[in-house]
């Protein structure tokens, strides 16, 4: 049975809970709501929140168990001589999975009858021939013992999957009973709803930051295999970057100093067009404009947020590049070698963060109570004395997290950078050099055909690793700021 | 318990400061204040009461202009300050207020030091030469404000982190440092407690020595204290103006005298 069928029909267990502990609820009181301690609704919601969730539980642990059992089961199938030299029981198994997947395809479409498919006596070269002719992926000769396993890993699955099936209804519809027999006058389906509610919200809220904890760890435990392979000292301080391709061995220079560096220059050069230009446009929008003025401006301001920033590399490698390049190039002054540089990934980062910026500052400058501005105005400020010495001021904490938001995003940016500065990872000071940064050179590194054990693929975990904690630091900073200011300024 | 007024100073001081004449003020298509005409003394305390949403804090920010910084807001008619009109396209907003100073409703220190807070009018009006009289006019402002003995030892703690009566002494102390005119408050008292709004009435007795103070005051006993006019308004119309004494015992107008004795508002 699909997995979608059964989430139906728990549901419609539900639904129908739902309705009998309504009406049973109304029905034990005659009627009379009033005589209820909770609406009739919440009795039935307690029935179908106690048909649904323990169901619903039950169904994810199963599905996440049942591989688990299946593959020690099949495993035992397997004999050590199926196992090739140089080979693992894990890829013999992925090789089961496969071919499974393979028969199960092949009957769907209707090009092998399930008889044949589930025959324990099939010869092995024509289930492969078959299965060949269906179109399904076979990487070699199947071998008997393979072919059984298959089969068994096909029966032990649809057994599975139908034992979930009864189990998860029995779940739903037992739950559903228990509600229906708790449904009472007395009974305080309100409480248990809320209770319910509750639950959920904290649900979500431990699914995100679970999320978050397997991210790190993920990241933490590739980055002390790559520190294992190379060593921590030549990554923190060495000066060259120069991983060697393919992973055909030789001596890679993996240090990350200079992919730092251009991190850096490229989000100081990009904060540096962005803060200015956004702050004022966010005081000239909320202090200055008229309601008219800025019900248009800000909306389009926002459109600038919403550009994907592979537009923004684009506008950046054929728009801004070559625009430099007329000044600064061969012609002009001469600086310039390329039309990707830091200057121009620096300058177009900077116009995509100016509505995070200007967005951002704009709520700040509008929660500044109005009574600090008639203050000021009462002793006879002017409107740019007033917001640049008591509005300002009061709202600079905001401000400053805004800033350190946008700083992030300049940090973790990839797309403007791989289309606008360039590949090449260098130390310089020079602005119009091309330069790179740690993102790029994860998406570098983990592109193409580079063997997932050797540093140059693990390499990208750690630098993953060091964005992080740096991204990390820069937001812990940029709380503090807040926190401590705010308390001055409140 | 209405307290007889300063009479001494109010026939001695008969200079009009503020004339006003057939005010209208709209809020949009919304008629605010209709024909309203005063004359404010020089030297002399006068309130405006009446009931909420009667006008009377619109007027009171009419006398500095404070409703520019309002969009939809219009006013109509004159009002003179020493015989100069205050809406002519000569004058300077920014001019007037200095001159008008305003304390306001909710105490609303900047968030700057208490030295900052008082020295921020000084500054921006360039009233002093130099670091030492700037000083001075901090601790005078602050001694008038009454407030000087309880902050003197921390000028340079966030004016923020006062009590509520302090904060808004601080505020009067604030508005008095740019010497100006006339100090308009509205309803200074309505955010503290009465240990707090004693000190702030006696520090308005004070300041009527030196300048003529306007106050809004929801508190018919406040008016009665501190003020020596007092001004009732209703639904937009100045109903009644005339000796405190006088609006308090022996009211003209019918409505006066439902307002005062809690039969309206």
């Amino acid at each position: 049975m699909p997995l979608l069928w059964l989430i139906l029909i728990v549901l419609g267990i539900a639904a129908a809970g739902y309705l009998l502990g309504r009406g049973r609820a109304l029905a034990s009181v005659g009627g009379d709501r009033r005589a209820l301690h909770s609406l009739p609704s919440y009795y039935g919601a307690n029935v179908a929140l106690k048909a649904v969730v323990p169901a619903v539980l039950l169904l994810l642990v199963w599905l996440l168990a049942q591989p688990f059992y299946v593959n020690s089961v099949v495993s035992g199938l397997i004999p050590d001589s199926e196992i090739a030299e140089g080979s693992s029981r894990g890829l013999v198994l992925a090789e089961v999975r496969r071919t499974a997947d393979g028969l199960d395809a092949a009957v769907a479409a209707g090009q092998m009858d399930e008889g044949f498919a589930g025959n324990a006596g099939a010869d092995a070269a024509e289930v492969t021939q078959k299965l060949k002719d269906a179109g399904q992926i076979v990487t070699s000769q199947i071998t008997a013992p393979i072919l059984r396993a298959a089969q068994e890993y096909r029966v032990q699955n649809a057994a599975g999957r139908l034992w979930m099936a009864i189990a998860v209804i029995a779940v739903a519809v037992l739950g559903a009973l228990w509600g229906l027999r708790e449904t009472s006058a007395e009974f305080r389906a309100r409480n248990v709803v809320e209770t319910g509610i509750r639950a959920l919200l904290i649900g979500a809220a431990s699914i995100a930051i679970l999320t978050t904890i397997g991210i790190v760890l993920s990241l933490v435990f590739n980055t002390v295999e790559f520190f294992r392979l190379y060593p921590a000292s030549d990554f923190f301080t060495g000066l060259n970057w120069a991983p060697s391709f393919s992973g055909r061995g030789g001596a890679s220079d993996l240090g990350v100093l200079p992919l730092l560096w251009g991190t850096f220059y490229i989000s100081i050069v990009a904060l540096a067009v962005a803060v200015p230009i956004g702050l004022f446009s966010a005081i000239y929008l909320s202090e200055y404009a008229t309601p008219r003025v800025r019900a248009v401006a800000k909306p389009m301001l926002e459109i600038l947020a919403g550009i994907p920033t592979i537009v923004y590399g684009l506008f950046a490698l054929l728009t801004v590049g070559p625009l430099l390049m007329t000044v600064f190039g061969k012609e002009g002054l001469g600086w310039m070698q390329a039309g990707t540089a830091v200057m121009t990934a620096g300058l177009v980062m900077g116009i995509m963060l100016i509505p995070f910026v200007s967005s951002l500052s704009d709520d700040i400058i509008n929660a500044v109570p109005q009574a600090l501005r008639d203050g000021a105005y009462g002793l006879g400020a002017t409107k740019s004395e007033t917001i640049r010495q008591v509005v300002l001021p009061a709202a600079l904490p905001g401000i400053v997290g805004a800033i350190l938001l946008a700083a992030s995003r300049a940090i973790g940016e990839t797309m403007i950078v791989v289309l606008g500065a360039g590949a090449a990872a260098r130390l310089s000071l020079n602005p119009f050099e091309a330069m790179t940064t740690v993102t790029a050179k994860i998406v570098s590194q983990l592109t193409g055909d580079a063997d997932f054990a050797s540093p140059e693929a693990l390499v990208a975990f750690a630098l993953g690793m060091t964005l992080f904690v740096i991204t990390l630091g820069l937001n812990i900073f940029a709380l503090y700021i807040v926190r401590k200011y705010r308390e001055q300024y409140e | 318990m209405f307290d007889t007024p300063n009479r001494e100073a109010s026939v001695s001081q008969t200079d009009i400061k503020i004339n006003a004449r057939d005010v209208q003020v709209f809020y949009g298509d919304n008629h605010a204040i209709k024909d309203v005409s005063v004359d404010i003394e020089d030297k002399t305390v006068t309130a405006f009461i009446g009931p909420s949403g009667c006008g009377k804090s619109t007027f009171l920010r009419c006398l500095n202009r404070m409703n520019d910084t309002i969009d939809i807001c219009r006013v109509e008619g004159t009002i003179l300050l020493d015989g100069e009109d205050i809406y002519d396209k000569s004058v300077d907003p920014v001019q007037l207020r200095a001159k008008v100073g305003m304390v306001f409703q909710k105490p609303n220190p900047f968030p700057k030091s208490i030295y900052d807070n008082i020295a921020y009018g000084p500054r921006i009006h360039g009233l002093a030469r130099n670091k030492a009289e700037l000083d001075e006019i901090v601790e005078k402002s602050l001694r008038r404000g009454a407030l000087w003995d309880e902050v003197k030892d921390r000028l340079h703690a966030p004016g923020t982190g006062l009590s509520g009566g302090q904060q808004q002494r601080l505020c009067i102390a604030r508005a008095i440092a740019t010497e100006p005119e006339v100090l308009l408050m509205d309803e200074p008292c309505s955010a503290l407690d009465p240990i707090a709004t004693a000190q702030v009435e006696e520090l308005i007795d004070e300041l009527k020595q030196n300048f003529s103070v306007v106050i809004v005051t929801h508190s018919m006993q406040q008016a009665a204290r501190v003020s020596q006019k007092t001004a009732f308004f209703h639904l937009g119309n100045l109903v009644e103006y005339g000796e405190t004494g006088q609006i308090f015992t022996k009211p003209n107008d019918p409505r006066t005298e439902s307002y005062i004795t809690g039969r309206i508002g």
